[in-house]
């Protein structure tokens, strides 16, 4: 509705991010949109052997009014692109993206004209999920990390400041190029 | 029995008030409840578990999932019509509210030393006053699809309008049987007049009939065609998000639990403990009649799941048909067969009540037998004209369409032009083509010998 984000910083602020990151954790309403042959590991989730149905899930609604999660489950083609950007759009905030199988986050095997090389190109995503194509128990793990994003999202002035910090941070943190050994 | 309702509008304002919230607390309550279940119930229906993780067992599940609609962002369309659009699931969540006040709970009982019966209120054609109120709800959905200025909502509001519509007719009509044998149309009378017998067993029919278009009143699987994903997105509520989705979310699951109310009310002998319990004297005083009524509204909520896990969706004109073919045109004959025996047993009350309700039963099979029969006949017709036309157009040409098909049954598959034009193709092909393992070349050799045969 919006009222809560325009709560004083206090106490309250944090009880009523605590119950609504619990909530829209808890009822995280995916949005029907297969695109490849990731949709149907996407769907497998759905069935009994691996049941999303436990996390409150199961409620794949038509509409992307409704929904809450959008997950691009397979290869966008350029022509696709526009589409999949007007049902990011049509969607009511606060709206999640998680970008499944390589194709999705990089383009994966397609290195080609046709195919969009990330999805990221033309919505934010918040959580990527590689594997050609990632196992349903993947599928469920960066639900499950995603998550705890959502609960630990902050909302009106917590959030600012929770932006400006990690505003910060990326301003000071090395570039790939910098980085030595191992990557974290 | 008019004088039973001199109980009703005595109370004193806070009982009146009392009466109010817990009837809006109790159907609150048995939605988020109802959500939870039927999820649950159709997890297990599908070897699956079901929402578990909010709370114990997932109890909290609808809960939660109105606490986040609650909190998500408003959409309302630019071409949206704002006031009527926002006035629609106003509409239909407070009919499905105030369809409950004259749905008994159960009998006098006393409430702080005041003697009232657990119904906030009743009136001499109250059941009339539920179809009304339904029929405004249907509003709701109309408006809604009309003021979303889209063109999926606007399909699926016409679509379930014109659904209920049909449905409620057939509904309305399995209620006349009822109000012919308890002389009343007060709710309240209508449960002390089953006190001997339940009409679910006298009025089998009329049971039947009105447990079938429940389902298509309240659009409900089978018969969810205004919510057909595949056809119409969301139906009349597309464009609705945040908490006028929840009202319109909220007012379906109400509706779910009127009608099974106005059932149990009807034909399942409403608050009445069913027949082993009611050899208890206590059974039906006090608070106890409470828990009989929930629980018979609750085994009709099961019924809905049950079907929804059960039963794929309807197409529109089978639904439509059956709506209109066959309950509206049986319950019209079982009302004439009703009345008729009424006014035999009043006028010459030469025949027990039995007897004639076997013939009335005998009546009823045999009109629906003879319309099975002629459905199937008229049918096996239709399926002989079929076969006709398509073996009467001359031999089957899988090229007719542009792109090749498969014969139909009753069609003789015949190599025509495509195939006939191939020893030509074939006579280019240079010999080392012929020689490797080509699959182009068998149709070649059949050709002639199937050409023959035909
Ligand atoms: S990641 Fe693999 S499985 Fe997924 S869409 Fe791409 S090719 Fe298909």
């Amino acid at each position: 509705m919006g009222l809560e984000e325009k709560l004083p910083s206090g106490v309250l602020l944090t009880t009523v991010e605590q119950v609504a990151g619990y909530a829209r954790k808890g009822s995280l309403w995916p949005a029907t949109f297969g695109l490849a042959c990731c949709a149907i590991e996407m769907m497998a989730v759905g069935g009994p052997r691996y049941d999303i149905a436990r996390f409150g899930m199961e409620v794949f609604r038509a509409s992307p009014r409704q929904a809450d999660l959008m997950i691009v489950a397979g290869r966008v083609s350029q022509k696709m692109a526009p589409v999949l950007r007007q049902i990011y759009d049509q969607m009511a905030n606060p709206k999640w993206v998680l970008a499944m199988g390589v194709c999705a986050s990089s383009g994966g095997m397609f290195n080609n004209y046709a195919i969009l090389q990330g999805v990221d190109h033309v919505v934010p995503v918040d959580i990527y999920l590689p594997g050609c194509p990632p196992r349903p128990e993947m599928l469920i793990d960066a639900i499950l990390k995603l998550h705890d994003e959502i609960q630990a999202t902050k909302l009106g002035v917590n959030a600012i400041k929770a932006q400006d910090i990690q505003e910060s941070l990326a301003l000071t943190a090395p570039a790939t190029l910098e980085m030595r050994g191992l990557l974290p | 029995m008019n004088t039973d309702l001199g109980v009703f509008g005595n109370d004193p304002w806070w009982i009146v008030v009392i009466k109010a919230i817990a009837i809006f607390v109790v159907l609150v309550l048995v939605t988020l409840f109802t959500i939870w279940w039927e999820r649950r119930v159709v997890g297990r229906m599908q070897n699956r578990i079901g929402p578990n993780r909010v709370g114990p067992l997932g109890l909290l599940q609808s809960l939660m999932d109105g606490i986040k609609l609650a909190l998500k962002e408003e959409i309302i369309p630019k071409s949206a019509y704002r006031a009527v659009y926002w006035l629609a699931p106003v509409i239909s969540a407070t009919m499905a509210f105030i369809a409950f006040a004259v749905i008994p709970f159960g009998p006098e009982v006393s409430i702080l030393g005041v003697m009232t019966p657990l119904q906030l209120t009743d009136f001499p054609v109250s059941v009339l006053y539920v179809l009304a109120v339904a029929s405004i709800g249907i509003y709701g959905i109309v408006l809604a699809g009309w003021s979303s200025g889209s063109t999926y909502p606007l399909l699926g509001g016409l679509r379930s309008s014109a659904q209920m519509i049909s449905y409620e007719l057939a509904m309305s009509m399995s209620f006349v049987a009822v109000f012919l044998y308890a002389g009343t149309m007060s709710t309240s009378g209508i449960v002390a007049a089953q006190e001997p017998i339940w009409y679910a067993i006298i009025l089998l029919p009329s049971f039947l009939i009105y447990v079938t278009s429940m389902v298509g009143e309240t659009n409900r699987a089978p018969f969810d065609l205004p919510e057909a994903e595949g056809e119409l997105v969301g139906g009349f509520h597309t464009e609705y998000s945040s908490l006028k989705f929840a009202l319109f979310f909220l007012a379906e699951y109400i509706n779910m639990v009127t009608v099974s109310a106005l059932a149990t009310t009807l034909f399942l002998g409403g608050w009445r403990a069913p027949w082993p319990i009611s050899l208890w004297e206590g059974a039906n005083v006090g608070w106890w009649p409470l828990l009989w009524f929930l629980v018979k509204v609750q085994l009709f909520i099961f019924v809905f799941i049950w079907l929804r896990g059960t039963l794929p969706r309807l197409r529109y004109d089978q639904f439509m048909r059956f709506g209109w073919k066959v309950l509206i045109p049986v319950s019209l004959v079982w009302i004439v067969v009703v009345a008729t025996a009424r006014v035999i047993r009043n006028e010459f009350s030469i025949a027990t009540e039995d007897i004639l309700l076997w013939g009335a039963g005998l009546l009823v099979i045999v009109v629906i037998g003879g319309w099975i029969l002629q459905w199937r006949s008229s049918r096996k017709e239709e399926q002989a004209e079929e076969l006709a036309a398509l073996t009467d157009d001359g031999p089957f040409d899988p090229m007719a369409g542009a792109f090749p098909v498969p014969p139909m049954p009753g069609q003789e598959f015949t190599y025509t032009s495509r195939v006939s034009q191939r020893p030509l193709a074939a006579a280019t092909v240079t010999p080392a083509v012929t020689s490797g393992p080509s699959s182009t070349h068998l149709p070649d050799d059949d050709a002639p010998k199937e050409s023959s045969n035909a």
